[in-house]
């Protein structure tokens, strides 16, 4: 991956205020092309609000914010539903349509933003579900017969409809188990270097940074840290020192040693499988 | 939006091989029915086929599918098929699609209209019957709980109880007032208009008295506060099962019942006759008003009349209907809370069936009343 690649999402100066409470004072945020970049920071920082930002669900009071070069603030209708449709967004819960089965859900964007017919539509629906590992009776079933990492798998499904060229996904792996948490997680890596996708990523999971984010933007003081989580534990921040030298942390950090050591030892050279 | 080129496929047949050229952007926004079509290709007798996709400018997985779907039906015919010029992302795109290709049961078949029809009918008995059996069951429970406390009555929570009453009866005084009113101007110029054609115009006054005293007064009531006390409390108490704050109480020892559904089926209870008696005021207001302004009857006149023409038991028989339907409107708003399972949808599913309930039951509880009265001679 080029250090100097184009970014795909671009945030300046950007200023977000809730009634007299400001949440982000001067976000300066650069997404490349890509990677997986994962958001984290302390509870009530504004994590959530700064991808809700991006995908247009919160104006902000100031600064820009451009995905794919285009300032989305300058946007019309049309431009707005031609951007919609390059990225897709896993909200917490899945958020799927309750009076539809999965596979619908899955079909809703591609009724809404494709020619495709409808046979071929529900295949790809199909192919879908098939690659998030959902098994194929899912396709069938209503979100409320599903558990948790079920529904969450399916939002990411639907998600994936439109073939993406940006995944958001906020808190993908909270409220799953360890064992649930670290399948996501993989799964959102091997669809991220197999479907060539940048994902952005809420996160409060260490281990989901470990093993899979590229780079972390750290949410502090109202204002943006980025970087790799080794130049990140050079930063004197406290709350960035207690963050990753904290006992969870140091726990991520050691599993996710094991986990490198592992494939290491599986073959035999590095691990070189994203290209 | 760039206008990239179509999806587009090139046939060429030469013997026993057939060659396919792939050209255009093959992605899931610019595939269209032609262009989805490429899988249902006729071999036409060749035995070896090339599909080349050096061409194409972009694709993704809905491009991969139809390219692996294309080579899977060729290969089932029985012919040779060679991919060329696919370079590594699409070759992994492909192979991506191709791990997950798995059969899909179809979405299942639903039922025989008449045989559906039959079961929904079934279906919505049985519910019913369990649901009438499960409310003289909240019946049973509130009336036991009620019996104990009154031998501790320094357990009832004042706050509790006066905050329901304030919220259900004061609250309610402004649209119970203008309703009220409103029917018993409804109610005198529709009877003026019939009785003034047997020169009885003053029998309206009758009519009113009656009408509003007996039935309208308290039956308007009772439809307001179902639809604005009991759907509230099922809101109120089906929030806090989400919230699972019902859960939280019992595991701390409190019982919701003593908490959540006495202070409003006692509060309910003790306003609801004030609230009836304010809507019976009101709507004979409403029909002295109108009296005096198309009938030239005089407010004197009006109460003269009423005072011949009216028992007092009227009064009585519409006021003692009031802690009966306040205690039907509350039972079912708590039991309806209650039944919230744990999703916001349901709580707005449950309020729905708590209004209609609680009115329906009232409606037939007056009936029940009519012919009691009629029975007793009242």
């Amino acid at each position: 991956m080029a250090e100097d690649a184009e970014p795909i999402i671009r945030i300046a100066g950007l200023v977000t205020r809730f009634g007299p409470q400001t949440v982000h004072d001067g976000v300066d945020l650069a997404v490349r092309r890509g990677e997986i970049l994962g958001i984290v920071g302390g509870s009530g920082t504004g994590k959530s609000v700064l991808m809700r930002c991006i995908i247009g669900l919160i104006r902000p009071v100031a600064g820009t914010i451009e995905v794919f070069g285009q300032d989305i603030r300058k946007l019309d209708d049309a431009g707005w539903r031609a951007l919609r449709r390059r990225w897709g967004v896993l909200f917490q819960d899945g958020a799927l349509f309750s009076s539809l089965t999965v596979g619908q859900n899955v079909e809703a964007p591609l009724k809404e933003h494709t020619k495709l017919p409808p046979d071929l539509r529900r295949e790809i629906a199909d192919l879908k579900i098939s690659l998030v590992g959902l098994s194929p009776e899912a396709a069938n079933k209503y979100p409320s017969e599903l558990s948790g990492g079920m529904r969450k798998r399916a939002g990411l499904a639907r998600a994936l409809a439109l073939d993406p060229e940006i995944l958001f996904l906020d808190e993908p792996t909270a409220g799953l188990d360890p064992i649930g948490a670290a399948a996501f997680d993989d799964l959102i890596g091997r669809l991220q270097r197999s479907l060539g996708l940048t994902v952005v990523m809420v996160t409060h999971d260490l281990d989901s940074l470990y093993a899979i984010c590229d780079r972390i933007a750290v949410l502090i003081d109202k204002r943006v840290k980025v970087g790799t989580i080794e130049s990140l534990m050079r930063e004197e921040s406290p709350w960035i020192q207690d963050y990753f030298k904290g006992p969870r942390g140091r726990a991520a950090a050691q599993t996710a040693e094991r986990v490198e050591a592992g494939h290491r030892a599986l073959q035999g050279t590095d691990r070189g499988t994203k290209d | 939006m760039n206008e990239a080129a179509a999806p587009t496929a090139e046939t060429a047949r030469d013997g026993d091989s057939l060659s396919v050229t792939l050209h255009g952007t093959w992605t899931t926004a610019r595939i269209d029915r032609r262009a989805a079509a490429l899988p249902r290709i006729s071999p036409g007798g060749a035995r070896r086929a090339r599909l080349d996709i050096a061409a194409v400018e972009a694709i993704d997985t809905a491009g991969a599918w139809l390219i692996y779907r294309t080579i899977k039906r060729l290969r089932e015919a029985g012919v040779e098929v060679a991919l060329e010029g696919k370079g590594t992302i699409t070759a992994g795109l492909i192979e991506t699609v191709a791990r997950h290709d798995q059969p899909y049961p179809p979405p299942p078949k639903p039922d025989n209209p008449l045989v559906a029809l039959v079961l929904r009918l079934g279906s919505a008995t049985i519910e019913v019957a369990k649901e009438a059996r499960d409310l003289v069951n909240f019946l049973g429970l509130t009336l036991i709980v009620l019996t104990r406390l009154s031998f501790r009555p320094w357990r009832l929570r004042p706050v509790a109880l006066f905050s329901h009453m304030e919220r259900s009866g004061l609250n309610a005084l402004p649209i119970v007032g203008l309703i009220s009113f409103l029917v018993g101007v409804v109610l005198a110029y529709q009877g003026a208009d019939q009785l003034a054609r047997f020169g009885a115009q003053i029998f309206t006054v009758n009519l009113v008295g009656i009408g509003v005293l007996r039935e309208m007064g308290i039956l308007l009531t009772a439809i307001i506060v179902a639809g604005r006390s009991g759907s509230a409390y099922t809101a109120q108490i089906g929030t806090m099962k989400v919230n699972e704050e019902i859960d939280a109480m019992m595991v701390l020892g409190l019982d919701p019942v003593e908490i959540l559904v006495v202070p409003r089926v006692l509060g309910l209870m003790l306003v609801m006759p004030l609230l009836a008696f304010y809507s019976d005021i009101l709507g004979l207001a409403g029909g002295a008003v109108m009296a005096m302004a198309t009938l030239d009857i005089s407010l004197f006149q009006f109460v003269r009349q009423l005072n011949n023409a009216v028992p007092i038991w009227s009064f009585w028989a519409g006021i003692i209907k009031a802690p009966i339907f306040a205690f039907v409107i509350a039972l079912v708003g708590c039991y309806e809370g209650l039944k919230v399972s744990r999703s916001a949808e349901s709580v707005g599913r449950q309020t729905t069936r708590s209004v209609v309930e609680s009115i329906f039951l009232v409606i037939v509880l007056d009936a029940g009343f009519s012919i009691l009265f009629s029975v007793l001679g009242i």
